[in-house]
């Protein structure tokens, strides 16, 4: 169990392409921190800086006090479980637990104790004999994570372990993963390219794009608060809809429709609004400040119906009761206090 | 449709026929004493010397010198092949093996060359072969009829083709486990490639046994000798009025035939495994 501080980590492969660019985390001992983003944001990458398995072009990788940039991955007390598990298909379960304390050179009754006690935990006693290939996805699954449990590293790190279950399994496995690292207390590192592995697991989440750091925050903070639109964008579903916009004199101006703010300042000039598709509301009367939506379709959810259309110009979705009535055009309600205003050209938080 | 299906079996038949057909015959004729092979050339009857000749053939010493029986020509044989298979083995994966996991300067230009020997088969350089085993002082040796033909492209494209499909992950699991290059092969890559290795295994056999050109020019101490080159040992005989043991041949040839058959026929699902699906 250990820190582990990521500082101004960057990768650059040859050709001048920048995979990872001057990535500062501090990871607290213990806690759970997810990286998201679209593929080729260098999550994966960052990951196996950690790991090891890449060499660092810049900055320092330290795990507990120790630097571990020159570290072989064996000697840094980590543990990886992969996305396709990577178990060593010639071996029984015991056997590809076994092979990473074999090769350290760990007493046999230790293994034995440590291989039961992670299988316990696991469920997967009565599977220690059995070949990889001769098991579910969910139990290699749990075979991958076994294999990082025997070894009692400093932190767990996982690439994208999720990604081949189906979406049932997926969803178990979220539980049963985000459990076990509670009770084993160990810092973990977990790499996702689904924002909903993020929200639902992660103590802090951490969003890349384009290899660097674009928010760092609890999972409500990156709900909540967004400090760009790529993480408006990214993190929530339905995608949060971001609307081309401007402020006139205190006013927010959409097309030709405005919203009245009720006091929430609104810079002047151009401005990219964002707004969640569960903070608007059907408008009651004709009041002010309401505006109109034209509705192309709608997707019905069961609980609630998720409405497509357009607000002047701009796409918009729009969340409602499931009995909630429908015409071609609404008349809508934004909170103003849930509004997100974004500079359009730098896309940061206004 | 039935119609088609007879048709089918009847071309199925005749391929068989054809192929099965002259080991029948050398069979048969095999089982004749050498005079009725002579007076009455080859025989497709049970002739009923059956113990009599496989027996001669295998202990009856023979050849030029009178030092070598059949069972030690079967031995010569074994040694060759098996030899020959097993040394390629390890020498075609160990050759893969750097080729697709170390990036050493010009690994690419190395495969290539040992690529390109596809176009020099030991035909081709048999010449300076021999000289070089010559100069080493390996001729009538065993290593001598084995090394120089041991290097084998054709092995190591298959294994390094093998190599590449095994996931990297495997690697980076292995090396988060601790395991250093050395472990990796033995721990991982070499049970992976079970199934490959045994069918290679058969291919380089089959080769090494039929070998008939290098271990003539290698070897001429009768002691050396090996089936293929017993089979013409025997007719080489006929000089004044003996006659070559014509049956003796036939056996000889029937026994040439036969650990190739088994070989391939015992391991033939692994052979179909190892070429078609992987184990990953």
């Amino acid at each position: 169990m250990a820190q582990v501080t990521i500082e101004n980590v960057s990768k650059s492969y040859a050709g001048d392409v920048r995979a990872v660019n001057s990535v500062s985390i501090a990871i607290e001992d213990g806690e759970f921190i997810v990286l998201v983003g679209p593929s080729g944001c260098g999550k994966s990458t960052l990951l196996r800086m950690v790991a090891g398995l890449e060499s660092v072009t810049e900055g320092t990788i330290r795990i507990g006090e120790r630097t571990v940039n020159e570290v072989e991955p064996a000697e840094r007390d980590i543990a990886m479980v992969f996305q396709n598990y990577a178990l060593y298909p010639h071996m029984t379960v015991r056997q590809n637990l076994a092979y990473g304390l074999k090769n350290r050179g760990t007493p046999k009754a230790e293994i034995d104790k440590r291989v039961a006690e992670a299988s316990r935990i696991l469920e997967l006693d009565q599977y220690l004999d059995r070949k990889p290939r001769q098991l579910s996805g969910g139990q290699r699954q749990r075979v991958a994570m076994g294999r990082a449990i025997v070894r009692e590293p400093a932190a767990f790190l996982f690439d994208e372990p999720l990604s081949n279950l189906d979406a049932k399994l997926r969803v178990q496995m979220r539980g049963e993963i985000k459990q076990l690292q509670r009770r084993l207390a160990t810092t973990s590192i977990y790499v996702t390219h689904d924002q909903l592995e993020a929200m639902t697991m992660a103590d802090r989440i951490v969003v890349l794009n384009g290899g660097h750091v674009e928010q760092i925050g609890t999972p409500l903070e990156v709900y909540r608060a967004p400090q760009s639109a790529f993480v408006a964008s990214f993190i929530g579903s339905p995608a949060m809809n971001l609307i081309a916009a401007r402020g006139e004199g205190g006013r927010l101006v959409i097309g030709d429709q405005t919203v009245t703010m009720n006091g929430a300042e609104v810079p002047n000039g151009p401005l990219t609004l964002g707004v969640r598709a569960e903070d608007m509301a059907l408008a009651s009367g004709n009041g002010d400040g309401h505006v109109e939506m034209a509705i192309d379709y709608v997707e019905e959810l069961g609980a609630s119906r998720l409405v497509h259309g357009r607000l002047t110009d701009e796409r918009l979705a729009l969340s409602l009761p499931s009995g909630a009535p429908l015409s071609d055009r609404l008349s809508i309600t934004l909170d103003p206090h849930r509004l997100h205003l974004f500079d359009p050209d730098s896309g940061r938080r206004i | 449709m039935h119609k088609t299906k007879v048709v089918d079996h009847l071309i199925l038949l005749f391929g068989v026929f054809i192929m099965m057909a002259p080991v029948v015959v050398a069979f048969m004729t095999s089982t004749h004493d050498a005079l009725d092979v002579h007076l009455h050339g080859l025989q497709v009857t049970w002739g009923g010397h059956f113990t009599d000749t496989y027996h001669e053939m295998l202990t009856k010493k023979g050849g030029f010198t009178g030092e070598v029986t059949g069972a030690r020509m079967v031995m010569n044989s074994f040694i060759l092949g098996v030899g020959f298979a097993v040394g390629k083995i390890v020498l075609s994966m160990l050759a893969a093996y750097a080729i697709v996991y170390f990036r050493f300067r010009m690994g690419v230009i190395f495969f290539w060359m040992i690529f390109t020997t596809l176009l020099l088969p030991l035909e081709v350089r048999i010449l300076p072969s021999y000289d070089v085993m010559t100069k080493l002082g390996l001729v009538n040796t065993y290593t001598g009829l084995i090394v120089p033909l041991l290097a084998s492209a054709t092995g190591t494209f298959f294994f390094r083709q093998f190599f590449k499909s095994v996931p990297d992950e495997l690697l980076e699991a292995a090396r988060i486990d601790g395991a250093g290059p050395f472990k990796f092969f033995i721990d991982i890559l070499v049970p992976l490639s079970k199934t490959m290795i045994a069918a290679i295994f058969i291919i380089m056999f089959v080769y090494g046994w039929n070998q008939y050109l290098w271990p003539m020019l290698m070897t001429n101490e009768e002691s050396f000798y090996t089936l293929v080159r017993g089979i013409k040992q025997i007719l080489l005989v006929w000089v004044g009025s003996q006659i070559p043991e014509y049956n003796q041949a036939f056996a000889l040839a029937i026994l040439a035939m036969l650990p190739p058959v088994l070989i391939v026929v015992i391991f033939q699902s692994w052979f179909i495994k190892g070429l078609t699906e992987s184990d990953k």
